[in-house]
């Protein structure tokens, strides 16, 4: 049905739709981790009540957050690289929108449908640890440029797992594209059972696993929060901003989550589909995106519960952790994984 | 010229190797961070400069006095009972515990002595305001360690000891309660039952955070062999509290020297960790805590009844003389040495106050650590700044 309208209208009115689809698709999911999770699981699981005020059950907190940012001045520190300063929250907003690019939330609900999907947006993903570095350079501040080094180190090291994670979903599904890889997990069947399709969850669990430790490094929540570890460094490379510039940082940090999340709900979860319904049926444009809400929900529910719970590593354990136990676990995974494919 | 001692000429040496260090064997630059004065892990105005080499540290000192209150020499210009009510400001988190080393002071200047429902009184509710300081530090400790969910259980359960503090005494932080030679008031009605009851909840506390915190591996990773103080070193430093029985040695004012209170009847244990790394001070903390809980329910069992105050004049005037009393604060040993001239003023007051002494070991301690160990070592040393800088 969609796909009908959109080969009617031209090709600038298809690219202004996608756009307005790319806006809502990153700053929903934002908004609603940042109301749900951090703002009302992250005080229930602390014995209070979270904003309670603005709206209903203080729903519309975060819009009052939003109009607070708005109106702060746009402060430069002295000393500070004007121009890097101000580009770097723009570079890491960036990165997170063509991530976002990708995934798919229905058979034509997509913004992008690149060949290799999956490559591409663990690709960009990682334009943020650029954003980040200008961000701890041009602060001219100690505990921004600390900071900035330590998720440089950190962004890199955790690049690692994650991209092999995913190797062992791409070797299974034979596909890089993302619809390709969806499309996989329903039609797959497990020990000949067809009924819920194979969601990679069950057979990949390593990769799952190993994808989730990463994806919490990656984005920089506790434990791995030592770029930002707000006593330590008082918040990283974010310490010089305010305002605007910090809504974007702000942003950025829960959209990734968003589109980390629905990353893995397309490689582990089986993405848009449902079962008993057809996969090219029109009606899963409109299911599509809800069903995918859901899953991201219920990942970043894991992501926030391990961020509230545990304290953080050191650098050099964090290093350690990556290298000397997520990594080969990872390998091994590729390994079994790719002897089975051959095998069955 | 100057006598200098091989050991300081040896120190000065390496402190010059140290530096050479940093700029010529690895071609880097040395960077120096001031942490502090407002900076989240110090809780208050500490600053503390620290030469950094990558992210090690090549020498730390810390800087107090951003707060000083001047609290030594403002009691000179103040009566006895009014006193009283400056020096609950010191250490602000358990308030009534600053005030019983000076009253026991002036009492034995006076040669008065508290009736024995008041000294079991007195020692209800300094075991109170150790349990409102110490579990705080229990949370904070998490904080500082990146987890922020123990901070808000401890806020939530240390309520209800302030509660009770204030039921007790009218004030939540500052009770200034303790009168030279008993109480200002007895306790309220029905206050016994629902001391046993919140006791129950501090244990509750530290059972959960025995099994979030203590038996978690990240915090076993940053805590064990953090920091660690051999015990020869804290004593030569002047550590106390906990940070000293935490390193193996076995003292505790409460015990080996009892003035005024009531220990002595109570059936309780000194706990120490052979470690003394940041951990074990953790670790000892939380048991004082539960022993505190343990002593509480046997002070509010064997509360004799009687008058809480002796006979004393209106007008309180200190006969001449000096005294030291020492008791072990929620913090560490805190002591008032009180000299009067048998005036309505004292002449001098010198306080000891834990903390001021607990950070001292803060330049040895942090040589060659990393900065995120640098904040578990100020954390695990628990400081209070009021209790640094008076």
């Amino acid at each position: 049905m969609s796909a009908v309208v959109l080969a009617d209208l031209a090709y600038w009115q298809v690219s202004i739709l996608r756009v307005l689809g790319l806006l809502a698709a990153v700053l929903l999911p934002a908004g609603t981790i940042v109301y749900l999770f951090l703002f009302k699981m992250m005080s229930f699981m602390q014995s209070r009540l979270g904003p309670m005020e603005a709206g209903p059950y203080g729903s519309m907190q975060l819009l009052a957050e939003v109009g607070k940012w708005l109106q702060k001045e746009d402060l430069f520190p002295n000393g500070a690289d004007r121009r890097v300063f101000a580009w770097a929250p723009i570079v890491v907003v960036a990165s997170t929108f063509i991530m976002y690019t990708v995934v798919p939330f229905g058979p034509d609900a997509w913004f992008a449908d690149i060949p290799t999907g999956i490559y591409f947006a663990l690709a960009v993903s990682s334009v943020s640890v650029i954003g980040i570095l200008m961000a701890g350079w041009a602060s001219a501040n100690k505990y921004s440029l600390m900071g900035g080094l330590r998720s440089a180190g950190q962004l890199i090291a955790y690049e690692l797992p994650l991209v092999l994670a995913v190797l062992g979903v791409v070797i299974q599904a034979g596909t890089m594209n993302m619809q390709g890889i969806v499309e996989a997990q329903r039609n797959g069947e497990m020990f000949g059972v067809g009924f819920i399709g194979n969601p990679y969850i069950i057979t990949q669990f390593v990769g799952f696993a190993v994808f989730m430790i990463a994806m919490q490094a990656e984005l920089t929540q506790p434990p791995f929060d030592m770029p930002v570890a707000e006593s330590e460094l008082v918040a990283g490379y974010m310490t010089e901003y305010s305002g605007f510039r910090f809504l974007l940082f702000f942003i950025g940090e829960y959209a990734t989550a968003g589109a980390f999340s629905a990353i893995a709900a397309v490689l582990f979860l089986g993405g848009w589909a449902l079962p008993g319904i057809g996969f090219d049926a029109d009606i899963m444009n409109l299911l599509g995106p809800l069903v995918m809400l859901t899953k991201m929900m219920l990942i970043v529910f894991l992501v926030m519960w391990f961020r509230f719970t545990y304290p953080r590593f050191r650098e050099d354990q964090l290093q350690i952790f990556a290298w000397k136990y997520l990594i080969p676990v990872s390998l091994v995974n590729i390994a079994v994984t790719a002897v089975l494919k051959v095998a069955f | 010229m100057t006598a200098i001692s091989e050991r300081q000429q040896r120190a000065y040496i390496a402190s010059q190797a140290a530096d050479m260090r940093v700029n010529v064997e690895l071609e880097t630059e040395g960077m120096t961070l001031n942490i502090g004065p407002q900076h989240p892990a110090t809780h208050g105005t500490l600053r503390i400069i620290v030469k950094l080499d990558g992210e090690q540290v090549v020498a730390a000192d810390p800087v107090p006095g951003y707060m000083h209150r001047g609290y030594e020499k403002l009691t000179e210009v103040r009566t006895f009972p009014q006193v009283n009510s400056l020096i609950n400001r010191i250490d602000w988190l358990g308030s009534f515990a600053n005030e019983v080393p000076f009253i026991l002071a002036a009492e034995q200047l006076m040669d008065v002595e508290a009736p024995p429902r008041a000294q079991w009184i007195r020692t209800l509710l300094f075991e109170l305001s150790r349990i409102a300081n110490v579990t705080l530090f229990l949370g904070d400790m998490a904080v500082q360690l990146g987890a922020v969910t123990p901070v808000f259980y401890a806020f939530r359960d240390r309520e209800y000891v302030l509660n009770l503090i204030e039921s007790a005494t009218g004030g939540r932080f500052h009770p200034n309660f303790d009168r030279i030679g008993g109480l200002k008031d007895d306790l309220p009605k029905g206050w016994i039952a629902e001391t046993k009851q919140v006791m129950v909840k501090v244990n509750a506390f530290c059972d959960e955070l025995e099994t979030l915190l203590v038996g978690n591996e990240i915090f076993n990773l940053r805590t064990r062999g953090i920091g660690v103080i051999p015990p020869e070193v804290a004593l030569s430093y002047g550590l106390s509290g906990a940070n000293l029985r935490s390193s193996g040695v076995d003292w505790d004012n409460r015990r080996d020297t009892p003035v005024g209170l009531v220990y002595d009847k109570l059936d309780w244990k000194v706990w120490t960790h052979p470690d003394g790394d940041s951990f074990a001070r953790y670790w000892v903390r939380l048991q004082e805590v539960r022993e505190a809980a343990k002593m509480v329910i046997q002070l509010c069992d064997g509360l004799p009844p009687g008058p809480i105050m002796a006979k004393v004049p209106r007008i309180i005037k200190v006969p001449a003389g000096e005294a030291w009393v020492a008791t072990e604060n929620p913090l560490g040993e805190m002591g008032y040495y009180v000299v009067s001239k048998g005036d309505l003023v004292p002449f001098r007051v010198k306080i000891r106050s834990a903390s001021f002494n607990n950070i001292s070991i803060v330049p040895w301690l942090l040589r060659g650590v990393y900065v995120p160990d640098v904040i578990t070592i100020l954390a695990s040393l628990y400081f209070i700044l009021g209790d640094i800088d008076r």
